[in-house]
């Protein structure tokens, strides 16, 4: 075990690693706020639909759902251009993938959410006199998402974690900057333990963040 | 276009046999260091404990994809040399393990403390106390997100392709390095994953409707 902690390399190019992390936060916010609008988006037609586009909205959430998140990174970024005139570059092909991704899974827990709202409350809405619109946008909604919050807030966690597959495709996030480190520094060990530690740290720090926001939300009402 | 991808068939079922086998030996070792280690994170001593909540916890915060290069090239440096096969092995399986302990903590947690004390009272040792009385109970709620889990493996399996193992992610790679068909075999290594993983979640879904006759 001749291995001596040298963290000085680290240091001198922690800007590859910073800049990561705040591109790996940028493609998670970017990616979740696309899919949260997929997700809901298909979600409410989900539910008011009839069968074959039920069944075209269930295919699409199965086939995300069981394929690997890589291969479908590689399918939109070598694979699509190849077969369809258009051109992007590997950070907008990511974005595009991991909202694809995020959407399906959100397609899920917002029809879940829908159907978890009280019937007292859509009846209510009727008794006031509320039209199946605002029903929709004043009270099934807004009770939906206080809901689904906390299911919302671990889709993003674990997105977060998930843009670290953007690396494969040369992306510069977090631990497309771990690699160039290691590559180019070969303080491996040290690299790792550094990225953990910023992955950890963002992660609980998201985590705890998100639950405070749940909490006010669960105390309003 | 047709006759090339035929051609490639037997590699791609090569490397489909990787995938299953990587798959396979990472959800057999999770499950063993998972529910050894789950135990101990339920009654282990407060050290015990720490240790396993400690390990779950980092393990389930970083992305499985720096835990496989963590491991694949952070082991030689410190002197312990694997082949990249047993490297990559070693990281899902730690992976998958921390996963295996919060299912164990999660289905051991639901059966009511009574069912332990009774057990105590007619003088079950810790070990038969855990065979006849908490498993067989923990075992179907186990069950259910377990194998919802091991689609995860397949997945998952998928990443080890990035150490240049060979399977049907690499070979598909390497296919298209060759015959340049990107979005056809793209699609046709989606296909395989989909229907291994598809077949994978509708058992998980008889099984949880098998045992849905439990209620709390």
């Amino acid at each position: 075990m001749g291995y001596t902690l040298n963290f000085n390399l680290i240091w001198r190019n922690f800007d590859k690693l910073w800049g990561g992390l705040l591109l790996s936060l940028e493609l998670a916010v970017i990616s979740i706020a696309i899919g949260i609008a997929i997700g809901l988006l298909l979600a409410v037609w989900y539910v008011s639909a009839g069968r074959v586009v039920r069944a075209g909205i269930a295919a699409y959430v199965e086939f995300i759902r069981n394929v690997p998140l890589i291969l479908l990174v590689y399918l939109v970024f070598y694979g699509l251009p190849t077969v369809v005139d258009i051109a992007y570059s590997a950070q907008i092909s990511f974005i595009a993938t991991l909202s694809l991704y995020s959407g399906a899974y959100l397609v899920e827990v917002f029809r879940s959410g829908l159907e978890a709202v009280p019937r007292g409350q859509i009846d209510a809405g009727k008794a006031i006199g509320l039209t199946p619109w605002q029903r929709l946008v004043h009270v099934r909604l807004p009770t939906m998402l206080r809901i689904t919050l906390p299911a919302l807030s671990n889709t993003f966690i674990s997105l977060f974690k998930d843009t670290s597959i953007a690396s494969v495709i040369s992306v510069p996030e977090l631990t497309y900057g771990a690699q160039w480190i290691n590559f180019n520094t070969f303080r491996i060990v040290e690299v790792y333990l550094v990225v953990t530690a910023m992955y950890l740290f963002t992660g609980y720090a998201l985590l705890y963040a998100l639950r405070l926001v749940e909490r006010r939300f669960r105390a309003a009402h | 276009m047709l006759g090339q991808i035929a051609y490639a068939l037997p590699f791609l079922a090569q490397g489909f046999a990787v995938t299953l086998w990587v798959s396979l030996l990472v959800v057999v070792l999770s499950l063993v260091a998972g529910v050894m280690m789950g135990v101990g994170l339920v009654y282990g001593p407060a050290p015990l404990r720490w240790a396993v909540r400690i390990f779950s916890d980092t393990i389930r915060g970083i992305p499985i994809l720096v835990l496989i290069f963590f491991v694949y090239y952070g082991l030689p440096a410190v002197g312990i040399h694997l082949e990249s096969f047993w490297a990559a092995v070693l990281a899902l399986t730690l992976f998958k393990t921390a996963q295996v302990i919060e299912y164990l903590r999660g289905a051991v947690g639901s059966i009511p403390k009574g069912q332990s004390e009774a057990a105590m009272a007619i003088g079950l040792t810790f070990r038969q106390r855990l065979a006849y009385v908490v498993f067989p109970q923990a075992f179907r709620r186990f069950l259910p997100p377990w194998i919802n889990g091991v689609t995860d493996a397949v997945k998952g399996s998928a990443l080890v392709s990035l150490l240049g193992i060979t399977d049907l992610m690499h070979a598909i790679n390497q296919v298209i390095g060759r015959t340049y068909e990107a979005m056809p075999l793209y699609i046709l290594g989606a296909v395989i994953y989909f229907a291994v993983n598809y077949a994978l979640s509708l058992a998980s879904r008889r099984l949880e409707q098998r045992f849905s006759f439990i209620r709390e």
